[in-house]
């Protein structure tokens, strides 16, 4: 079965290694993973989606809570939860045949965003079954290129999965700035 | 606040942890950190022959007093010499601090002369690790690297220093107390979950209970003691749990696993409830998991959520420090005595006693060697081992009954664990004799720390097991491979030479007359001591659960092994017992 991990992290230098390796040593297969910054500066968000049982995934909840920069792990699987991925394509495409791509475009309320006399890029903002009947639609015409981000979910409702403790002041500073490049571009070079 | 240096905030940090004895060695970029160290005496630096007997001493010193550990290396190789003992202490959980140098700021990631990316080598096997950019941020760091290391599952912190921190000036402001909100460990058990598990410790017929490392890990051996007693379920000991119950209590019932007793390994595998206590169910302790015991309830108690259900299910997990839910525990059950099933388990002992006993032949054995010293040292003494034949004989015959008297690498296995570990918890308890019984095997991996006991005056006394094999591995090829032996004979250098080598006092050992007075000898002897057994060659230790087999399938005899991997009725050698 197919799951939505979301997990909030310490953004700090090497949170998205640790996650890795963690993934590769047990063995974890990940489909799709997506980080970003969240309402709450030091917090980042990965979102990660994975494909194993019931056991697979409390393993991956639990490893990964053993991490110390992992604050928050929920699962939203079976959450009620908008769960949305962005696309780009970039398909092959006459004149004589833009308006039938336009007209794929508009029935998945995708957008073109770049033209030129054989080629369209299209951006899509869908869920991903819905991504994929998309690219479905377009494989006919021609798929130069495509990329797209993972997965990223949130669930609905007024409640949010993004509780967390807020640190003291000098916590903060310390979790924010450890283990940072110095601001000072030329670090004086020490060789006593 | 008038500013320090890099260096002595680090070395002022250690004094704040209580942490002044730090096992190391110098190289270019831990040069200003060593530079400082006259100016700090609390601060007792070991210099030892190698940064992995460095980081295995700190893991022996760690063991023997249950306080922080700490090595120190330099940058590139000096860290890398540091992974096996990082890797040993987290897979046994010790509360260690590695902290090397690296190169200066500006040169990270350049690949400059000893660079190692060594928090990327160590970030899968430390319980955390840093890299700390700014002097101002040492004290912060090492408050939360110790508060990590020693709390919740212990395990191996490291803190990488590139050279130029260890000289940047910075204000020294340690922190009152430190706060991690993203670790949170839970210690009191969840009542609801200590309730249910109590209803089917009282429905019990025939309880048992696995007693683990986290039983010494957190002190916990009087709060088992008085639950197992209330509940009078009897009890079993994983490798690392061999000292959280006195080994002559009536309920315990010694060591199961792959070279734990038949007795054991059957009440394992047949009991209807078992209560794993800090321990994390593995496959040396359980054997083939799905057939280890499927019927069985499982009530598991740990620190660490994510043992549970990893290898095992468990009907009732609770999370906790087990110091705090044995109480629990024990508040909540009846009082009970388990006498048909008990006396189930000592029919079966008294059946199969034999298989794991001390060979009355002429031949000077292992299992007779740790015997004696077994006598000679009682339970004051500390044993360390090396891995292998002779630590599973250790484990079975050194009689062991307080918490922290056995130092033995179980999770990693690590051969040259030996000598080191010994070194560290000589110098973590220096009113206590330490033996530590080596291989011939591991002995020759790690004895340049004999040098380091010179230096630093420390008597351990090394009991080499010398079978002129690699001996377990012998075994194996023996018994699975059919008698192929393949690169495990070995040539072995005159042991009592070496000791004069060193200056110390070498005694051989060719018969079992001697062993005693040899025993006796190194006791009074007021310094490091090599003992060379000339021990048999070709023992196997026994009882056996090969790897992959299941616990019930524990095997006593090399007919029995050949039969259950379905070996032809080839030329089998006589079981030595
Ligand atoms: C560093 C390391 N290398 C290899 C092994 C694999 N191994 C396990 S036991 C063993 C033999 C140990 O020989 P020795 O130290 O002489 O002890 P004995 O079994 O003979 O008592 C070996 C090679 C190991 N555990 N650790
Ligand atoms: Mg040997």
């Amino acid at each position: 079965m197919r799951h939505t991990v979301v997990a909030l992290v310490e953004d700090r230098p090497g949170v998205l290694n640790r996650v890795a390796s963690l993934f590769r040593r047990r063995g974890f297969n990940i489909e799709s993973l997506a980080v970003g910054t969240t309402e709450e500066a030091g917090i980042s968000r990965m979102t990660i989606v994975l494909d194993g049982d019931e056991g697979i995934v409390e393993q991956v909840e639990k490893q990964l809570y053993k991490l110390i920069d992992v604050v928050k792990v929920s699962d939203l699987t079976r959450e009620e939860a908008v769960s949305r991925e962005l696309a780009l394509i970039k398909v092959r495409c006459t004149r004589e045949q833009r308006r039938d791509v336009l007209d794929i475009v508009q029935i998945f309320r995708a957008q073109a965003v770049d033209v030129t006399p054989n080629s369209l890029i299209i951006q899509v903002v869908a869920s991903g079954d819905t991504l994929d009947a998309l690219v479905d639609n377009l494989r006919p015409f021609g798929i130069r290129e495509m990329v797209r981000t993972g997965r990223i979910a949130m669930v609905r409702g007024s409640r949010s999965t993004a509780v967390h403790e807020h640190e003291s002041e000098q916590a903060q500073r310390f979790h924010l700035e450890s283990g940072r490049r110095p601001e000072e571009e030329e670090l004086p070079f020490v060789s006593k | 606040m008038a500013k320090m240096s890099g260096a002595d905030i680090v070395l002022e940090c250690l004094k704040r942890l209580g942490a002044t004895t730090v096992f190391g060695y110098p190289g270019g970029v831990v040069l200003p950190l060593y530079d400082r160290l006259p100016a700090h005496p609390e601060i007792r630096h070991i210099l030892v022959r190698h940064e992995q007997g460095g980081g295995h001493a700190a893991d022996g010193f760690a063991r023997a007093s249950g306080r922080l550990g700490v090595a120190l290396a330099t940058s590139g190789p000096g860290a890398t010499n540091l992974v096996t003992a990082i890797t040993n202490a987290m897979m046994d959980s010790v509360p260690t601090l590695f902290i090397t140098g690296n190169v200066a700021r500006n040169l990270l990631g350049k690949d400059g002369f000893q660079e190692a990316d060594i928090t990327g080598i160590t970030m899968p096997t430390v319980k955390h690790n840093y890299l700390v950019m700014r002097a101002q941020d040492i004290a912060y760091t090492f408050a939360e690297a110790a508060y990590i290391a020693t709390t919740g599952r212990p395990g191996p912190v490291h803190i990488d220093i590139p050279k130029d921190v260890f000289i940047e000036e910075s204000e020294f402001e340690w922190p009152e107390r430190v706060s991690i909100r993203g670790y949170r460990p839970v210690t009191r058990g969840n009542p609801a979950q200590v309730k249910r598990a109590a209803a089917l410790i009282d429905a019990a017929r025939r309880p048992i209970v696995f007693a683990g490392h986290g039983v010494i890990l957190g002190r916990a051996h009087e709060e088992l003691r008085t639950f197992v007693e209330k509940a009078g379920v009897p009890l079993l000991h994983t490798l690392l749990g061999l000292g959280g119950m006195p080994h002559d209590h009536v309920l315990n019932y010694g060591m199961m696993g792959m070279h734990g007793s038949y007795w054991a390994n059957h009440a394992a595998s047949n009991a209807d409830l078992i209560i794993g206590v800090g321990m994390r169910m593995d496959d040396r302790a359980l054997g083939r998991f799905a057939d280890m015991n499927p019927t069985a309830k499982v009530i598991h108690i740990d620190i660490d959520p994510a043992e549970h259900n990893k290898n095992i299910i468990a009907t009732i997990p609770i999370v906790g420090d087990v110091k705090e839910v044995l109480p629990q525990l024990a508040e909540s059950i009846q009082a009970r005595s388990h006498v048909e099933w008990i006396r189930w388990i000592d029919v079966v002992k008294d059946e199969h006693r034999a298989s794991m006993s001390i060979p009355n032949g002429d031949e000077l054995t292992t299992q007779f060697v740790v015997d004696r010293i077994a006598d000679a040292i009682g339970h004051e003494g500390i044993v360390v081992t090396g891995v292998g034949q002779h630590q599973m004989w250790a484990a079975q015959f050194m009689r062991i009954s307080r918490p922290h008297q056995l130092i033995t690498s179980g999770g990693l296995g690590t051969m040259g664990f030996e000598v080191p570990a010994a070194l560290g918890a000589q110098v973590a308890c220096p009113d206590r004799v330490v033996w530590t019984i080596c291989g011939d095997g591991g002995f020759q991996m790690t004895f340049q720390e004999i040098a380091t006991m010179v230096d630093e005056r420390l008597p351990v006394k090394m009991a080499i097991m010398n079978n002129g094999y690699l001996g377990m591995v012998r075994q194996w090829q023996e018994l699975i491979y059919k008698d192929n032996y393949v690169a495990v004979a070995m040539s072995q250098p005159d042991f009592v030479k070496i000791a004069q080598a060193y200056g110390i006092r070498g005694i051989l050992v060719t018969e079992k007359a001697q062993v005693t007075d040899a025993i006796a000898e190194a006791n009074a002897y007021d310094g490091p001591v090599i003992l060379d057994f000339r021990v048999e060659a070709e023992g196997n230790v026994w009882p056996m659960v090969p790897a992959g087999a299941a616990l019930k399938e524990t095997v006593e005899s090399s007919e029995e092994i050949a039969r259950l991997l379905g070996h032809a009725a080839a030329p089998v050698k006589a079981p030595t017992r």
